[in-house]
């Protein structure tokens, strides 16, 4: 997603045709909103501007004026006549101004990019068939739509390390190299771990890490996305899929609250790698490494894959009869979770109303880096509050349910996802008090739980996650969850529908969001799940400012100011 | 040839620079009237002194020739930020050695050109950035600033007044792109020489620390003194109205007298300066081409002829050797005067070979930044060799005139022209020998091995 902050316009003259654009914006985002693509390399919308791979060469002027005067001079027509520069001035570095004159198919432009990609093509090793950006690469697209089609070039061409190990998950063929820096340029400005540079000069020039040093940082991968060619690959998707193969979906990033926006990709249903996905109010177009490895949960050893009743495995149908048995007329207890999708949390929230349960919560937390990884390490605490499942900020670890188990107000427990043990819950109040437990890795909870209820990943179902900044953004499924598996979503509603005598609740988005905008007072009102669908939607967090989140300044986020008393 | 007396040198630079009774110390430079220019400027408005410069007409030496009066007013001195005055002392282009003869002997000079010029521009902080391969030159540098300092003329409250800017030498860092302003910037912050897209980074805006900044070449700075001395208005009435004050020519190759010449300029024609005050060609020799502006210029061959009309109206008709050595007769006969490097080649010079080597420059030169200049270079370097080596097509001729014009015009910084033009240049004026090399692919036996 773009984001459209400016909302001053200039008018300028875009290949004969005048357009109004942003001010203040460079040229080739300005042509590209008019559906013009000035080909780039070394520019990214958000890095410095360095200018140096002369893909965006461009003609430009602007309207002439009288050194004195100041007045416009005119050509015969009376059209202000138009100075234009003698040589092409790169877009990338030319921000807009009133009555610019800009080409951007002109024989001079045509003739610049074919002589650039000749330039790019020279000394280029042209491994497609063995190159992971192959299918995905700047360099082989631009070079059929720009390039001249043949080569002149009959000379040795340079040689240059093809397997160097830049870090732990960072692996670059120098020779595939463009020497853009968009991967300098990002160490230095993003992750502010100013690692890699050039060595040597001219068209020996060499990536590197500082020596001594490695590209180890938390953000390391994103190089490997903002690399235009096959230079920077990923350690671990090397070699695995050939890209046209990859089925993309829109997810977001479960790690923490910070709500990265993903692209989560696949082959017949198996996962093979998260990319980041462009949103200029989160995330721009990075995030942490350490998300990226998420998607191996899904196969992990300690997937629940099946029903159990006292830990042997049975079908859905009979753990749930089981449950509402369990839950049925007792004093329930809900442990919610900040990893379930607002939709989820909604319904949990109407169990515990329909069953006069109490509910209990716990908040995720760690340290804060200050960009992508927030020190909540939920993707939804702020979704609990939206849906009213809690009013308090959860950071008592769960002392409460001990203490409401210790005084045996609650006597049987729906538990979500959630490891008791590993909370602040004294395992000896957990004696006899049956447990229901839904959840999609095994842990000390599900272990002693009555009933085992499997759940999936977010990978393998869609929902909304509120961020750090309470914007609402919705989640693509991006595979098919392991058979037998229920969504959460229907598993809460039958629950639900066991428990209470009222009507049934239909388990689909459409319809929990009609729920969800019926609440009295919901900061939902107003807001559809198409909205959401669409774009992320800031929500009215003023309700909650009091609450003591943890989350400390970072890329997009400014914590809310508290007033000391 | 001409029958004419020998142009005289007219030395004001190099007034003393080879006199055996003048040394590099303060004590000579004083005994001629050293710093009073200095004594003499801090007493006057800053602005005044930039308006002298400005009258004056000096053109930057450095190789553009830009008037370094109308650069000074560029300066940005709204913003509040610190001012910086940057002696660029780089001196790398093939065929320049005047710049070395001003910092080994007469080292003051400089330091009193550089010294009006800060308090011209109200610079707290100066520098000479001098190329790494000058070690004896910083040297003589470092002892005369401090010489310098102890006397009051350069550091804190300069002569007593409330005036103070340090100067410090800065060693280059070995590369020719170090001499380019924003590359040589961008190495005195400590970084690569990469030098910067402009705009926005003008110097004379986002210099050094990002904060406005002059840079001007060694010979520019010391004509400042020299201006303070006669005024503006004299200054301008040496050499030609647009080519004003004299120029340290360098001349290199095949004459009899090689070495450093300073005249008024336009003071003499290409073919003075090689016949007369060079002593000729080498014994049976004969003239085939004269860079005459440093390795970056274009080549002109000796039998070429310009035509066409000065910017003042007057016609001209030249040979080679009628080329008046200023600013705008180089730029009239379709090259420049560039840094003053001219360098001779007679007919023993096989033009490909000469061709390999200026592109071996290039290649080995370019900051490697920017794509077209970065692989553009190379190649050509890489056409040339193998010519050299016997592998010379009918194409290539073409070839590198096509490789040379996708550089030109298209890259960060000049280097780019300076490496396409030498081979634009030789392919129009000498395509025959690249044709040649085609029908006699082997190397002479004279042929030097290439670089
Ligand atoms: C590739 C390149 C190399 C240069 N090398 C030098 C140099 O060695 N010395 C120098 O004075 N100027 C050099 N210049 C010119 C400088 O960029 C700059 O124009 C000059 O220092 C300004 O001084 P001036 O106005 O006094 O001539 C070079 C320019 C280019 C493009
Ligand atoms: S970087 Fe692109 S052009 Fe180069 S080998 Fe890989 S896919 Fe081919
Ligand atoms: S590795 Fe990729 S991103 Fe980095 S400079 Fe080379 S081409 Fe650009
Ligand atoms: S033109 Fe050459 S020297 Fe100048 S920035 Fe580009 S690559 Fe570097
Ligand atoms: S995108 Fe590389 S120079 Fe503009």
């Amino acid at each position: 997603m773009i984001s459209k902050k400016n909302s001053k316009v200039v008018p300028i003259v875009l290949d004969g045709k005048e357009v109004e654009v942003p001010e203040g914006i460079n040229l080739v985002d300005a042509a590209a909103l008019h559906g013009k693509e000035i080909p780039h390399y070394c520019y990214h919308p958000q890095l410095s501007v360095a200018g140096n791979c002369r893909m965006c060469l461009i003609e430009m002027g602007t309207p002439m004026r009288n050194r004195e005067t100041g007045e416009a001079i005119l050509d015969d027509d009376g059209s202000p006549k138009i100075g234009w520069v003698p040589k092409p001035v790169i877009g990338c570095a030319t921000n807009v101004s009133p009555g610019m004159h800009v080409k951007t198919e002109s024989e001079k432009v045509l003739g610049c990019r074919e002589g650039i990609m000749e330039f790019l093509l020279v000394n280029h090793p042209l491994d497609c068939p063995i190159c992971d950006q192959a299918g995905e690469c700047r360099l082989q697209e631009f070079a059929t739509d720009y390039g001249r089609g043949y080569s002149r070039f009959v000379e040795r061409k340079n040689v240059k390390p093809k397997r160097t190990r830049l870090g732990p998950r960072v692996t670059l063929d120098d020779e595939r190299c463009i020497l853009c820096s968009r991967c300098i340029r990002f160490c230095q400005e993003v992750p502010k771990d100013d690692v890699l540079g050039f060595v040597d000069r001219g068209s020996f020039s060499t990536l590197t890490c500082f020596p001594g040093r490695e590209l180890d940082n938390n953000y390391s991968l994103n190089t490997v996305d903002l690399c235009p060619v096959g230079a920077l690959t990923s350690s671990d998707f090397r070699f695995k899929m050939r890209v046209w193969f990859l089925k993309d979906a829109d997810s977001i990033c479960p790690e923490s609250s910070a709500g990265c926006n993903t692209t989560v990709s696949s082959r017949e249903g198996e996962l093979y790698r998260i990319t980041p996905r462009r949103n200029d109010l989160v995330n721009d177009s990075w995030m942490p490494d350490s998300g990226r490895e998420l998607y191996k949960s899904v196969k992990s050893d300690d997937r629940i894959l099946s029903s159990h009743i006292e830990q042997n495995p049975c079908t859905t149908d009979e753990a749930m009869v089981e449950a509402i048995r369990l839950l049925k007329g007792k004093n329930i207890g809900i442990v919610g979770s900040c990893k379930s999708s607002l939709e989820e949390q909604f319904l949990v929230n109407q169990i515990s109303k329909k069953t006069k349960a109490k509910n209990y919560i716990r908040g995720h937390f760690a340290e804060d880096d200050g960009i992508l990884l927030s020190a909540d390490r939920t993707p939804n605490l702020r979704g609990a509050l939206v849906s009213g499942f809690t009013q308090k900020y959860p950071k008592d670890n769960l002392l409460s349910l001990s203490q409401s188990l210790g005084k045996k107000q609650v006597d049987a427990l729906l538990v979500i996802d959630e490891d008791l043990d590993a909370a602040q819950v004294d395992a000896a109040n957990l004696d006899g008090v049956p447990i229901v437990f839904i959840g999609t890795q095994a842990n000390t909870t599900s272990n002693r739980a009555s009933v085992v209820l499997p759940s999936l990943t977010s990978f393998e179902k869609s929902g909304t996650f509120v961020n750090r900044s309470f914007y609402a953004q919705f989640f693509r499924q991006a595979v098919p969850g392991p058979a037998g598996i229920l969504p959460d979503l229907s598993l809460l509603s039958r629950l639900l529908n066991g428990l209470t005598e009222d009507e049934e609740i239909i388990p689909d988005q459409n319809s929990v969001w009609k729920l969800m905008n019926s609440v009295r007072g919901s900061v939902l009102k107003g807001i559809s799940l198409t909205d959401v669908k669409k774009e992320a939607v800031l929500l009215d967090s003023s309700k909650w400012s009091d609450l003591p989140f943890v989350e400390a300044k970072a890329l997009h986020f400014e914590p809310i100011q508290k007033v000391e008393a | 040839m001409s029958n004419k007396s020998t142009p005289t040198e007219r030395r004001i630079i190099l007034k003393n620079a080879d006199d055996p009774n003048y040394s590099n110390k303060i004590g000579c430079y004083l005994r001629e009237g050293g710093y009073s220019m200095l004594k003499k400027s801090c007493k006057m408005k800053p602005e005044d002194i930039g308006a002298e410069v400005l009258k004056s007409g000096v053109r930057g030496r450095g190789g553009a020739g830009f008037p370094a009066g109308m650069k000074w007013k560029f300066l940005d001195r709204k913003s509040g930020k610190p001012i910086y005055l940057i002696c660029n002392a780089d001196e790398s282009e093939p065929g320049t050695f005047k710049d070395r003869q001003i910092i080994h002997k007469d080292p003051h000079q400089l330091i009193e050109g550089m010294m009006i010029a800060a308090y011209a521009i109200q610079a707290k902080q100066a520098f000479i950035y001098i190329r790494a391969e000058f070690f004896e030159g910083a040297r003589i540098l470092e002892s005369a600033i401090a010489e310098a300092k102890a006397k009051g003329f350069c550091g804190d409250k300069i002569l007593g007044s409330d005036f103070s800017c340090d100067l410090v030498v800065h060693r280059g860092a070995g590369a020719y792109i170090c001499g380019e302003e924003t590359g040589l910037i961008e190495s005195l912050e400590g970084k690569r020489p990469n030098p910067r897209i402009k705009p926005p980074y003008f110097p004379a805006v986002l210099g050094l620390y990002q904060c406005p900044t002059i840079v001007n070449n060694v010979e520019t700075l010391c004509n400042v003194k020299h201006i303070m001395e006669i005024g503006g208005d004299e200054f301008a009435k040496i050499g030609k109205p647009n080519n004003t004050g004299t120029r340290i020519w360098c001349v290199s190759g095949q004459v009899k007298k090689p070495g450093y010449y300073e005249f008024e300029c336009g003071a003499l024609t290409l073919g003075e300066m090689i016949y007369d005050v060079c002593g000729g060609l080498l014994p049976g020799r004969s003239l085939q081409a004269v860079i005459p502006g440093g390795s970056s210029s274009k080549i002109l061959r000796a039998d070429e002829r310009f035509s066409g009309k000065l910017k003042d109206g007057t016609e001209f008709d030249w040979g080679v050797e009628d080329i008046p050595l200023d600013f705008d007769g180089p730029m009239a006969a379709g090259t420049m005067s560039g840094s003053g490097g001219i360098i001779v080649m007679d007919d023993t010079v096989d033009m490909v070979e000469a061709m390999a080597n200026i592109n071996a420059f290039y290649a080995h030169e370019s900051c490697g930044q920017c794509t077209p200049c970065r692989e553009g270079s190379l190649w050509m370097r890489k056409i040339t060799q193998r010519m050299c080596d016997g592998g010379a097509r009918e194409e290539d001729a073409d070839l590198l005139l096509s490789v040379a014009n996708q550089i030109e015009g298209r890259t960060i910084c000049a280097f780019g022209e300076a490496a396409a033009w030498p081979t634009q240049s030789f392919i129009a004026k000498f395509r025959d020998r690249f044709e040649e090399k085609v029908k006699n692919p082997e190397r002479k036996k004279s042929s030097l091995q290439l670089i």
